[in-house]
């Protein structure tokens, strides 16, 4: 079974959004939501600086805290790529899900259930990149299948230096930022 | 010095989570408080209270079921799918403490029911036909009223340990994520309900008994507290951050007066004074320990919630 | 297409509008949209069209599901966009959906600038706006109307004021944006960057960036190349007082102190032909006036420049070398936005002639020769003679203006000089913001007897107006034909995917009308722009059905670099390279760009400099709400030790002042160790007072307001914004 996971490049994004406000027509996001965003860290002193640029969303991690508290099974594994996934009509929106991620990659639908990055799997299923990917003008972000070694994401994570988040907090994200 | 931005600004996401409200402390509360209840009338029932028909156990397992229903109607409330609902009990998520929550309320109340059958109130009697008829059949064994006992304390304790285990789950939350973290909603809830009872009993030595079991329950929530703390302080980075946010951060004075001092501390040096009769008893203490209990729950949820990975909130 | 019976209910003459433009936009908007309904085509519509967020026009593709504007992505036809849009292209969709936008004409019913107005139906404004155009006409003249505009929207509306008699015509884009850069290669080169820049940075080696923050300003194909450069490892040099995300990819970052770029480019200069690093072939066969150009420069050493810049002189010696091992393919860059300090033409052509010492002008990852797709214009009947010359560069005051200047139209409006201007046209442009001191603009505004401004957004100089003519997005409308100067010849089309919601017409509609009232409809021969547009693309064997469907046409492959067969010729008086230039002596100018002192600002004020987000084009896009959502307003940049200096907390809000007095908005303090510490930087475009632009209205505040000073570039007449200095307002 595969396992999707992303690639971004850290050293080629600059930040522009373009992957949230694709998210946000793709999936009809409404308005002051975010499935996806974009963290900048800076470190040192004027002049002497580090600037990192990370697109994050929804880790889709293998060991997924969310999943696991859902007490109606809404959050789910799907069966294509190992994406997580919401079914809104099984949410009850207890909200366990959004305090169980360490990324708080999810948030409340105004609809009122647990909504989140979907990998686009409706547009992966058709052959298609997510969205953010396919809109990014720079290039920085990979997608596809973490168990294929062949797979474009495969290659980079090991030919370039790179880091997930938080991964101490035990969830094993398929989010691969390269640095 | 590190600056980090997000464009991020979800709702009770963003800048700090905070997707529960006052519902899940209040539900966390009564659940607790009435955990306690069934565990100590429960004990009660099994050393034959129930005879001394001034016994809390004959009402107060009438007050604990509105207690609990309140408590479900806060977690209710809470909801944000509520045409939902149901879906609770289609199915049985074995990782989710919340699923086994709900399924152990549906057991919960039926114990609770046997309870309120031993004595039932008036009006329970007046509405419905077959409650009396029940309540003969309950009180025509021993054998009868000692599983009731015994169901109570069992399923007590299963609501009581539950009511942490439901945050101590959640990794992402350092602050919930202890070990220890069912213990001290276990004892803070039996201290509640130890309290409760203390306020409303009518016999004496029921009363006298009550006072010395809650001044127990609170040291014992002192030393969880304290062993708690500990944990925190000698595990990683994030879950030191997350101590410290009860330890000189924004949720230290709600924490040290009203639940250590107010709600710990105080009511234990007046009960002591009380079960050696240099005082007399009087609601006030067990007042204290009441709202120390809820704000407890205030306190562990919102700062919980507060508690984070990644060191810096954002602005 | 636009039926009359449509706007049967959305005549409310006599309504005021303004503060209650909610109330009354609702009606239009519901029944608009049942009429939409009825037509709706069930699933999803693909339909190309270009983007019009900026000034890059990338192909595009919208998506409509069920009728309904859904998204729109990248044409991947398009050399442009190559199938990915930016953020605000990708965010374009917004601008139909915009709750604030421009619904029906009005008109005017209180003094100027109070923003209170009636709607009036079509006829009603253009007979509005003709009968003052024609007494403008017979009392001072056909010239006496002027027209800014700004994008291809322009050029319908500039062709009736062409035939109306008056060829006086000024877009911000040279004076206030690109024109000093054009002017400057023009100078070196005898040609322009042109637009879309002739900048070929994926195959460059080593990209220097001067003040130019790709990656936060998204000329789409620039930024897709940026990056494709960091890929490839290319040794990125950025010069800028901020740490900007691109100085962020650099291999070095040259912290420059703000308005010493020139020197910084003679020190450069100076290390490259002192230690022989320039391409000498390259000079020798194709430079002009080298060893007086080399003389010029011997004595700007970089410890010369190190008080001047703050830049290490090790570090101008390495950046200068590294440069030269990647020759020819070390491209620095012109930049776009280049109207900063008065001297910029100058500062332009010092990085022309440092491009020239790499002998990148031609050559791969370097500057190619753009190649276009031209199609024949519609033989339309000649122009009136125009009897005046252009009134915006009076003797040629500025000998070296390529294109019109707007400031040298508002100059003319307050004087009357050389001859009276009485009546603007504003297509498209928010002249509030784009120019520097609005206290002028605003005088100007006040001296004519006709204000009419087009546009699609109630945008601050749309409140300063007479009448004010709705426009249709591009999404809901044709436009003229689109080719871009670029690697590629290609053709692309816009047209409409959506219907207007309200009764906003295209421009060409709105030309065409206009023109007709005004007399001169002669000038419009055909019925539609359908008809112009397939009377023109017949002409190249296309077709209109072709170019709707396709969305994009290209061309036959050209040369575009000497290494590829294009022959090195240039326009200049020499035809050669012009390191030292005759033409600016003869004109009294500097031959060899000089460095001069900038003025510094006074004690306990900053610098304000401004820029771009990725996600708003100027002060156009603030309203739209996908974008708005991507970020509502704008922050102050200062750095943390001033901030800690000044007591100033990241996330709390100040005001500014600036050096005449002028307090701007409330804007949040960013507090950031990537700026530094005599200057502060902002987004332009934000701080909006137009009081019918809601969501837009109030958040951050605007650059604009506080450029009450500039200078002008004495060699093109360009505004210089840079030479402002602001300081803290912590009571708000």
């Amino acid at each position: 079974m595969a396992r999707f996971g992303m690639v971004i490049d850290t050293r080629k994004c600059v930040g522009c959004m373009d992957c949230v406000v694709a998210c946000k027509t793709e999936n009809n996001v409404p308005e002051g939501y975010n499935r996806d965003w974009i963290v900048t860290t800076v470190n040192g002193k004027y002049p002497t600086l580090n600037l990192e640029i990370q697109s994050q969303r929804c880790n889709h991690c293998d060991n997924t805290p969310c999943v696991a508290c859902c007490p109606t099974g809404a959050s789910h594994i799907h069966d294509v790529g190992a994406v997580v996934l919401v079914e809104h009509n099984m949410c009850i929106g207890c909200k366990a899900c959004l305090a169980a991620c360490p990324y708080d990659a999810r948030f409340i639908h105004p609809e009122g259930y647990a909504d989140k990055c979907t990998f686009c799997i409706h547009r992966v299923e058709k052959g298609e990149l997510p969205a953010c990917v396919a809109v990014c003008p720079t290039h920085c972000m990979s997608f596809g299948d973490l168990d294929d070694p062949e797979s474009d994401v495969s290659r980079l994570i090991v030919s370039r230096k790179n880091h997930q988040l938080l991964t101490e907090a035990g969830t094993s994200p398929r989010i691969y930022y390269l640095v | 010095m590190q600056e980090l931005t997000t464009t991020r600004h979800n709702p009770f996401i963003d800048p700090f989570t905070s997707v529960w409200g006052w519902e899940i402390p209040v539900y966390l509360f009564l659940g607790g408080l009435v955990a306690g209840l069934m565990i100590i009338t429960g004990y009660f029932i099994l050393k034959g209270k129930h005879k001394n028909p001034d016994s809390i156990v004959h009402y107060v397992p009438f007050l604990s079921i509105i207690f609990l229903t309140i408590g479900m109607f806060t977690l209710f409330l809470d909801l944000n799918h509520k045409l939902f609902v149901w879906r609770l009990y289609t199915t049985f998520q074995i990782t989710s403490p919340m699923s086994w929550g709900s399924w152990i309320l549906l057991l919960v109340y039926p114990a609770l029911i046997a309870n309120i059958l031993i004595d039932p109130p008036q009006i329970l009697i007046n509405t419905f036909n077959v409650v009396s008829k029940w309540s003969r059949v309950i009180n025509s064994k021993e054998s009868f009223m000692n599983n009731i006992g015994f169901l109570n304390i069992i399923f007590g304790i299963l609501l009581g340990v539950y009511t942490g285990v439901l945050l101590s789950t959640m990794g992402a939350r350092p602050l919930w994520n202890s070990s220890v973290l069912w213990l001290l909603f276990l004892v803070s809830g039996l201290s509640t309900a130890a309290a409760f009872g203390h306020m409303v009993a009518k016999d004496v030595d029921e009363r006298e008994f009550l006072a010395k079991s809650d001044n127990i329950f609170l040291i014992s929530e002192f030393v969880v507290i304290i062993l708690m703390l500990v944990g925190l302080m000698s595990s990683s980075q994030a879950h030191i951050q997350s101590a410290q946010l009860l330890l000189g951060g924004p949720f230290t004075a709600p924490f040290w007066v009203f639940v250590v001092g107010m709600g710990i501390i105080v009511p234990l040096f007046i009960q002591l004074l009380a079960v050696n009769h240099k005082i007399k008893h009087t609601p006030v203490a067990p007042l204290l320990v009441i709202t120390g209990g809820l704000v407890l729950r205030f306190v562990i949820v919102y700062a919980g919630q507060f508690s984070h990975y990644i060191n810096a909130h954002f602005q | 297409m636009n039926h009359i019976s449509r706007r049967k209910f959305l005549r409310i003459s006599g309504f005021t509008v303004g503060a209650v433009a909610a109330a009354s936009g609702i009606g239009p908007v519901l029944k608009g949209a049942k009429r939409i309904n009825d037509k709706r085509i069930k699933g999803i519509q693909k339909i190309p069209t270009f983007c019009d967020v900026c000034f890059w026009k990338c192909g595009a593709i919208a998506y409509l599901n069920d009728g309904k504007l859904w998204k729109i992505e990248g044409n991947p036809e398009d050399p442009l966009s190559k199938g990915r849009l930016c953020p605000r292209g990708t965010g374009g969709i917004g601008a139909h959906f915009d709750p604030d936008r421009l619904r029906s004409p009005l008109i005017r019913t209180k003094a100027r600038g109070k923003e209170e107005w009636k709607e009036v139906t079509w006829d009603e404004a253009l007979d509005y706006i003709a009968v003052k155009m024609n007494k403008i006409k017979t009392q001072y003249g056909p010239e006496a109307v002027a027209l800014f505009a700004h994008g291809i929207g322009g050029n319908f509306i500039k062709h009736t004021i062409n035939a109306f008699g008056s060829q006086n015509f000024a877009a911000p884009s040279f004076s206030q944006c690109r024109g000093p850069r054009d002017v400057g290669f023009e100078l070196t080169y005898g040609e322009a960057i042109g637009s879309p820049e002739r900048t070929d940075i994926e195959n460059s080696k080593c990209l220097v960036l001067i003040g130019s923050h790709l990656g936060e300003n998204m000329h789409n194909s620039q930024v897709q190349e940026f990056a494709e450069a960091v890929q490839k490892d290319a040794v990125i040099i950025v010069v800028d007082p901020r740490f900007s995300v691109a100085a962020s990819k650099a291999k070095y970052y040259l912290p420059i102190k703000p308005g010493t770029d020139i020197a910084l480019l003679l020190a450069w200069m100076n290390v490259i032909v002192k230690e022989k690093l320039y391409d000498v072939d390259y000079v020798t066969k194709y430079g002009f006036g080298f060893e007086q150009f080399e003389s010029e420069i011997n004595d700007y050493t970089p410890e010369w420049a190190y008080p001047e810049t703050g830049i290490d002189p090790d570090l101008i010696r390495l950046t200068a070398r590294e440069m030269s091992k990647n020759k020819p393919s070390t491209l620095i860059h012109p930049g776009r936005h280049t109207s900063w300090y008065g001297d910029d033409a100058q500062r332009s052509r010092a990085i022309a002639l440092i491009n020239a010492l790499m002998g990148s002008w031609g050559r791969k990852g370097g500057f190619f020769y753009p190649t276009k797709y031209s199609v024949p214009d519609y033989p339309y009947p000649a122009y009136p003679e125009f009897k005046k010359p252009k009134v915006d560069n009076p003797d040629k005051k500025y000998p070296f203006a390529s294109e019109e200047i707007t400031t040298g139209i508002r100059s003319a409006t307050i004087t009357g000089n050389p001859y009276p201007i009485k009546g603007w046209v504003v297509c498209a442009t928010n002249l509030m913001n784009a120019l520097p001191d609005q206290a002028e603009t605003t005088k100007a505004i006040q001296n004519l007897d006709l204000m009419v401004v087009i546009d699609v957004i109630p945008s601050e100089i749309a409140g300063w107006a007479d009448v004010v003519l709705p426009e249709s997005v591009y999404l809901e409308r044709y436009d003229d034909l689109h080719s871009s100067p670029f690697k590629e010849k290609f053709l692309g089309i816009r047209q409409p995917v959506v219907e207007s919601p309200n009764d906003q017409k295209p421009n060409w509609w709105i030309a065409k009308k206009l023109a007709d009232k005004l007399g001169v409809g002669n000038y419009f021969p055909w019925k539609d722009i359908e008809e112009y547009l397939e009377f023109r693309l017949t002409k190249i064997g296309s077709s209109l059905d072709e170019l709707k469907k396709k969305g994009i046409i290209h061309g036959q492959k050209v040369p575009i670099f000497f290494e590829e067969g294009i022959e090195p010729k240039f326009d200049t008086p020499s035809g050669k390279i012009e390191f030292y230039s005759t033409q600016l002596q003869q004109a009294g100018f500097d031959p060899v760009p000089k460095y001069k002192k900038p003025e510094q600002p006074p004690p306990g004020y900053f610098r304000l400099l401004f820029g771009r987000s990725p996600v708003h084009s100027f002060s156009r896009t603030q309203s739209n709400r996908i974008l708005m959502d991507m970020m509502e307003e704008n922050e102050i940049w200062v750095n943390s030790d001033i901030a800690q200096k000044y007591g100033l907390k990241n996330a709390q809000h100040v005001k500014l002042k600036n050096q005449d007095g002028v307090v701007s908005n409330k804007i949040k303090v960013k507090v950031t160790e990537r700026i530094r510490t005599d200057c502060v930087y902002m987004v332009h475009g934000f701080g909006h007072n137009s009081r019918m632009l809601k969501g837009a209205f109030g958040k951050g505040a605007s650059d604009a307001q506080l450029i009450t000073k500039y200078v002008n570039d004495p060699l093109m007449g360009g505004t210089g914004m840079n030479v402002n200095f602001v300081t803290f307002e912590t009571e708000v």
